[in-house]
């Protein structure tokens, strides 16, 4: 009974938790965009603009939803949710706090890595579904680019698991102590690389979740806007909201592995909200990258991974295992 | 470049375009000047009335006229005059047609241009006739003639014999007319 | 057929970069073949925005086709109304004031840095950086208010008349200009440190679409593509008119062919057209702006005539064909973009399809003037 009675809380808490961020993130996000460019983002709906993603959502559950005549029915309708699915699931794992947790698992990390590569999938799923040449070209590069990127961001992982000893994602919160020196993105005792293993991590999770200047899957510009070019209404709303799931997982994830999760950083209070304050600062980097950069070109994306990220990563865990083994 | 040579060159062809029995009267408006008494008087007539130009080069004022050397050649010897221009450098900027209905005649003028540091700037002219508008094309030698004669081809029907692509640019694919003809009726 | 033959049987499908595209600067609808990635054959397709201005150049009469020339390069109109007034001047022989002489040449340099601006930011929004665009806006509005204030049009100018301007300017105009210059000149330095050495941005313009000197002469290119390429040749200094020989200007010149060197050359040339501006300010003498005894009733000799003017993308020129009547026998107008774009069929071939489209955006095409 109390399994139950906690398990529906969980359950509210982080539908609520979920909604509220996919709504909110895109105002964040366009506020942010006119801040940096010298104008203001939405200000007219609600004090500062805060409705507007509640417009934004009835505009687009109240589009007709068309499906073009060439597309695959069945891939096209089911691409939007099965994008979100995964995305949704994760939160499943993530510990939010020292017992506010929704379940431990003790392979936890490797779940996460798991359900993040079922939404590369679902991108091709939408891209070829769609019937379009441009949707098709856009969905595959997003695979390349999905498959490339996982593979540092994996070896990277590896590198906390053998420091932790342990894939339990709760377990190597609370193997960072509290002091920030103390958390493993400082922890230059494990390995001298670790800040940039860090650096590495987060660029692995800039180009996972499809965000400038990885953002070659939805480029406007080139592709008019890539795999969702077909989508309208709450279709297309379906794929920004995984968008925005995946952004927060990327950067919940790299906050447990590297910047300590609940921890607070001079040991007084830890709890959720140190969490939560490190998680969207993360976000805001993401926002703030995204509206300054230019797009890479396919090529140069492909070859950073290939080239550089994925040779230095396995330097590293050489390294990391050196260091465990001498000291 | 060598503007003497260019002048040269272009005089040589023009004069070899001319028909047989007509006097040759390839020569700058300098030695015009200096032409007897008779010849003078014979120019002057010839000016007041519409006397169609003869084949050759005359230099033109460029602050008067916007170009230094204005060349009318036949339309078969364009290719020729084509050859010498871009073997001296020069680049071709436009092509224009113009439909003198008159006197039954198309005109193609190509505009020539040096872009590097001396100004000169070469207009060559070929008349054809309006029945039978064929120019070869100089596309071969200059890329962008291509563009240029296409859109002359359609807004006028001059034909320009050897052009890989004849279709329609600027106008819609069905349009069967030349809207630039003066006797155009929309 | 063997296995090996099949493998080499290149498979090739045909895109459509259609009219309406967010990296097309307007409606260039363009056909490509594509082998992958790789495009194999590119054909620009013109005519959708062609509305015949040449025809329309035949049957209004001189002072009835001003409306026109700032329709054509709508970035770019002052180029365009400077190369009109000054071939129908140069037809009949009239003499343009001094002061209207040095108000062209400043407005004309305005809307060059306006021209610039607006083909920056949307090349490297072309790009996938959406900031600088509204950074390039913020400084464009401010220019586009004040030639507002003193021609009466925000975009599409029609200012010049047959020996001068229409409008002379006040010193709100003058102030206004010199209280831009200072705000401006240090921004370029700030678009260079920003945009320009940013990692990703160098390695998205280094070295693509290279197109050599020769090639930009077989296709008549002119204007920041071919200054890119290495060749110095700016209608303002080989073919000088208006009071530019009396103005001290550089013209930046690169030699390495690639759209970083076109990029370089629009971003240095706004640095001198303010140079320009801040001239011929205090070089401004006092005076007419419109020369005396202009007819109302132009009839210009009989005759052909040519005027060439260096607008924001290239040679700007004009031919007319004049009977001596009050409309002209045939008004062609040749502009720089035609001939820029022409060259883009031959110069993709075998390029990425991103690194084509940068290398559209690097030409800086504005379509309407493509299509007249």
């Amino acid at each position: 009974m109390n399994e139950l009675i906690r398990l529906l809380a969980y359950m509210l808490g982080l539908a609520a938790f979920l909604g509220l961020n996919l709504a909110y993130l895109g105002w964040v996000e366009r506020k942010g965009a006119g801040h940096i460019q010298r104008r203001t983002g939405p200000k007219d709906v609600g004090p500062y603009g805060l409705l507007q993603p509640l417009a934004d959502g009835l505009k687009l559950m109240s589009k007709q939803l068309l499906i073009p005549a060439n597309a695959d029915r069945p891939l096209y309708m089911c691409a939007p949710i099965l994008i979100m699915v995964p995305a949704v699931l994760l939160f499943v794992a993530i510990p939010f706090g020292e017992h506010l947790v929704p379940r431990e698992f003790n392979f936890g990390l490797i779940m996460m890595f798991a359900f993040a590569s079922v939404g590369g999938l679902s991108i091709l799923i939408g891209g070829w579904g769609s019937g379009n040449k441009y949707s098709l070209i856009a969905g595959t590069r997003a695979v390349s680019q999905n498959v490339a990127y996982e593979i540092p961001m994996l070896i990277t992982a590896i590198n906390i698991v053998m420091i932790t000893g342990s894939m339990d994602l709760n377990e190597i919160v609370r193997q960072q102590g509290s002091y920030f020196w103390q958390w493993n993105v400082f922890r230059l005792d494990k390995s001298i690389l670790m800040p940039v293993s860090f650096l590495v991590f987060f660029i692995c999770s800039l180009a996972e979740t499809n965000r400038t200047p990885f953002d070659l899957g939805e480029c406007e510009g080139e592709l008019v806007a890539g795999y969702h070019t077909e989508y309208g209404g709450m279709g297309f709303g379906l794929f920004m909201m995984a968008e925005y799931a995946n952004l927060v997982i990327g950067c919940s994830l790299t906050t447990i592995l590297f910047l300590g999760g609940w921890q607070c950083p001079f040991g007084l209070f830890p709890g959720p909200h140190w969490f939560l304050i490190k998680m969207y600062f993360l976000i805001w980097c993401f926002v703030w990258i995204r509206w300054t950069y230019p797009r890479t070109t396919f090529w140069g994306l492909l070859n950073l991974s290939w080239k550089y990220l994925i040779p230095f990563s396995l330097v590293n865990l050489l390294l990391t295992a050196l260091f465990i083994k001498v000291f | 470049m060598d503007r003497a040579k260019i002048k040269r060159e272009l005089e040589k062809l023009a004069a070899e375009g001319l028909p047989a029995e007509q006097p040759q009267e390839v020569a700058p408006v300098a030695v015009q000047a200096e032409a007897e008494g008779e010849d003078k008087a014979k120019a002057k007539a010839k000016k007041e009335e519409d006397v169609p130009r003869k084949n050759g080069v005359i230099e033109t004022e460029y602050a008067k006229r916007g170009t230094h050397l204005d060349v009318q050649i036949n339309p078969d010897q364009v290719v020729r005059a084509t050859e010498i221009l871009d073997g001296e450098g020069m680049t071709l900027e436009m092509v224009t047609g113009v439909d003198w209905i008159k006197e039954g005649q198309f005109e193609v003028i190509y505009d020539y241009s040096y872009p590097g540091g001396q100004l000169f700037r070469v207009v060559v002219r070929a008349r054809v006739d309006r029945n039978k508008p064929d120019v070869p094309t100089v596309c071969h030698i200059y890329g962008g003639a291509n563009w240029h004669e296409r859109e002359t081809w359609e807004l006028l029907g001059i034909n320009f014999v050897g052009h890989p692509q004849l279709e329609h640019f600027l106008l819609p694919e069905d349009a069967d007319f030349y809207p630039l003809r003066k006797d155009f009726k929309p | 057929m063997s296995t090996l033959a099949q493998s080499q049987l290149r498979e090739t499908f045909e895109l459509n970069i259609g009219p309406q595209h967010p990296a097309t600067h307007g409606v260039l609808r363009i056909k490509v073949v594509m082998d992958g990635e790789y495009i194999d054959r590119a054909e620009p397709i013109l005519g959708y925005i062609h509305r015949m201005h040449e025809k329309m150049g035949e049957n209004r009469t001189w002072n009835q086709f001003w409306p026109n020339m700032g329709r054509l390069d709508y970035l770019s109109a002052i180029a365009y109304n400077h190369c009109y007034a000054g071939l129908v001047e140069r037809a009949m022989g009239i003499v343009v004031p001094e002061r209207a002489e040095y108000i062209r040449v400043i407005t004309a340099e305005l809307n060059r840095i306006q021209s610039h601006l607006l083909g920056f930011g949307a090349y490297i929004m072309d790009l996938g950086g959406f900031t600088p665009l509204m950074y390039a806006m913020d400084e464009r509005e401010q220019i586009l208010d004040l030639l507002e204030s003193v021609t009466g049009s925000r975009l599409t100018y029609c200012y010049f008349r047959f020996g001068g301007v229409y409008n002379d300017i006040d010193d709100d105009f003058i102030t206004g200009t010199r209280a831009f210059l200072k705000r401006f000149r240090p921004q370029i330095p700030m678009y260079h440190k920003l945009v320009t050495g940013n990692v990703i941005l160098m390695d998205r313009l280094i070295g693509v679409g290279p197109v050599s000197a020769e090639l930009c002469r077989k296709y008549g290119a002119t204007g920041p593509v071919l200054r890119g390429s290495g060749v110095n040749y700016d209608i303002r200094r080989n073919e000088p008119y208006s009071v530019y020989p009396e103005l001290d200007f550089d013209i930046p010149v690169y030699k390495e062919c690639d759209s970083m060197a076109r990029y370089m050359v629009r971003m240095d040339e706004m640095v001198q057209s303010c140079r320009i501006i801040e001239q011929a300010l205090n070089k401004l003498p006092e005076g007419p702006v419109m020369a005396e005894k202009v007819p109302k009733s132009l009839k210009p000799p009989k005759g052909d005539y040519h005027y060439a003017v260096e607008a924001a993308r290239g040679t700007f020129s004009m031919r007319t064909v004049s009977d001596g009547t009050n409309t002209s026998y045939r008004m062609r107008l040749r502009s720089p973009t035609y001939s820029n774009v022409s060259l883009f069929e031959e110069a993709s071939r075998g390029m990425l399809l991103s690194d084509a489209l940068a290398f559209l955006g690097s030409l800086d095409p504005v379509i309407p003037e493509m299509d007249r």
